[in-house]
């Protein structure tokens, strides 16, 4: 059923629909015309002036740790980060880094970076993101 | 508060622990029927039934207890508002009274929990041959662990590490020595679900669930219910003087729920609501954090203490660790804080915990917690947080 036109690219889906793949993927979120509040999830009006106008906005794709878990319930332990990226925190899980309190710390600059996740029976692959610490 | 006070004349809450033997209708009218008694009445005295229980919240629990201890028509609210759910009923019983609707109120929080497990965790979704976004984020799979986490210990521990993080100080052997006091507590409280003091060591060294809470950092999911009786002024003046003598004020009794603040979608926001809620209550009582003699606060988890000395205005803005440090929150610091041992020992059924935690308070000004009474106690408050979220606050003063 594969277009011969298409070949050359693999279908991907993101994770979630507010990670926007590409070259350089990045976070979008739904942001309020009136108040500019920013929300990552489908929103009927804005919670913070309900206007229901709103407008998608590219989030920077660094930031820093405000908080953080190490979670150590089942098989293998991960780090929940709350990362603030130039104002607007971002949920997420921190990768390339040991789920350990030595490793993650408060205050640590990090960088959205995204990862395969797998492929479905079509052959279209997903791809989730994480912050992992930056590079510089 | 403008029109009549209200006044609790008769409360009670079960052993807290597993209770395999019992419902939850079961355990739901233990406490019932001894309040009742507690307050010298029954059940044709009572004009409104607020009944509270979040695992069961469709199934018309209140009803069901009408059914084992008396049915007589009265309107019943069954209610849900997460872990806040029996401050809430309690506060429809006060609504009710204070509207001029009945003289007399009854609220019940019941739940039945022990072996639950870890509560916020979602079930696996049924696999899907292809990728399908489903939700409001448009997630093709179970977003825990992929982006961060949702499971309480977790959540709680990023509440408490943000606090960390903007004040400093908050270390993992700090919150546990917040653990260390409560459980020193509840050696004190033959209700409490666990009654073992431990070591710091021990604390620090047990199964970590999530950094820096470890498994006795955590509530513990257990069975139980608690009850209580109001009523308002007049009721009260009709009662015996051995009734009245024992009649515990209520000066404040407030439910908050989140306003919108930045990040509150990433982050749930315990902080702001609960001062919202502090701040209504002091104004309402005329009573501020300095007139306390003792506190029950909602310590779902270690790291959720310490945001609250603070959310609670016990210390100033920003000082809850050295507010801890000072020692004023053991139970006999300058404001005693837990000393039932807190969510942590004397465990959490979730529904039965807002009612449970007032009890407490009442216990103490009627000058019969045993054991653990702090002497001479006359002014309390009970905190409760349920995630989504509510707060119930309700200050209570000692009969002048």
């Amino acid at each position: 059923m594969t277009d011969p036109e298409n070949l050359e690219s693999i279908q991907q889906v993101p994770f979630v629909d507010y990670l926007v793949l590409g070259e350089h993927p990045y976070l979008c979120a739904n942001e309020c015309n009136q108040c500019k509040a920013r929300f990552f999830d489908r929103r009927n009006a804005c919670a913070s002036c309900f206007s229901d106008e709103f407008t998608k906005v590219r989030i920077v794709t660094t930031g820093e740790v405000t908080s953080f878990t190490i979670v150590e319930m089942g098989p293998v332990p991960y780090v929940s980060a709350i990362v603030d990226c130039e104002g607007t925190p971002v949920r997420c899980t921190l990768i390339g880094v040991d789920p350990t309190p030595e490793e993650v710390q408060l205050g640590m600059k990090v960088e959205l970076a995204t990862y395969p996740m797998g492929v479905d029976s079509e052959g279209t692959e997903a791809i989730a993101f994480g912050f992992t610490p930056s590079k510089k | 508060m403008g029109s009549e006070d209200v006044w609790i004349i008769g409360s009670n809450m079960t052993k807290f622990g597993k209770h395999p033997e019992k419902d939850v209708v079961d355990l739901a009218s233990e406490a019932s029927v001894s309040a009742l008694r507690d307050a010298d009445m029954t059940m044709s005295d009572v004009g409104v039934l607020g009944v509270g229980n979040l695992m069961n919240a469709g199934a018309g629990i209140g009803q069901q207890l009408q059914k084992q201890i008396g049915q007589t028509g009265i309107p019943v609210f069954n209610v849900s508002n997460a872990c806040a759910t029996g401050a809430t009923a309690l506060r429809v019983a006060i609504m009710a009274v204070k509207a001029g609707e009945t003289d007399v109120g009854m609220a019940v929080g019941v739940e039945k929990l022990a072996g639950a497990g870890l509560l916020g965790q979602r079930g696996p979704k049924p696999k899907s041959e292809t990728w399908e976004p489903s939700g409001r984020f448009g997630a093709i799979g179970s977003t825990e662990g992929r982006i961060g986490t949702n499971i309480m210990p977790g959540v709680f521990a990023q509440v408490g590490m943000e606090y960390g993080h903007k004040y400093g100080g908050a270390s993992f052997e700090l919150f546990a020595k917040i653990s260390e006091k409560n459980h020193a507590h509840s050696t004190l409280n033959p209700l409490a679900a666990y009654q073992k003091r431990f070591t710091l060591d021990e604390i620090m060294n047990d199964v970590m669930i999530a950094y820096p809470n470890t498994r006795p950092m955590c509530s513990g999911n257990c069975d139980g219910a608690a009850a209580m009786i109001v009523v308002n002024d007049s009721k009260l003046q009709s009662l015996p003087v051995s009734v009245r003598k024992r009649a515990v004020k209520i000066s404040a009794s407030v439910l908050t729920s989140d306003p919108w603040v930045e990040g509150c979608q990433v982050l749930p926001d315990v902080n702001t609501l609960t001062r919202n809620a502090a701040t209504q209550a002091y104004e309402q009582a005329g009573i501020g954090p300095e007139d306390l003699d003792l506190v029950e606060l909602h310590d779902c988890f270690a790291t959720a203490e310490l945001v609250h000395y603070d959310n609670l205005m016990l210390c100033e803005q920003g000082g809850a660790v050295d507010f801890f440090k000072s020692g004023a929150p053991w139970r006999d610091g300058a404001k005693p804080v837990n000393v039932s041992g807190g969510l942590q020992s004397k465990g959490h059924p979730i529904a039965a915990t807002g009612i449970a935690n007032i009890h407490e308070i009442v216990v103490h000004l009627r000058g019969e917690a045993g054991d653990r009474q702090i002497e001479g106690a006359k002014v309390g408050l009970a905190h409760v947080i349920g995630l989504g979220s509510a707060c119930g606050i309700h200050i209570l003063e000692k009969a002048a």
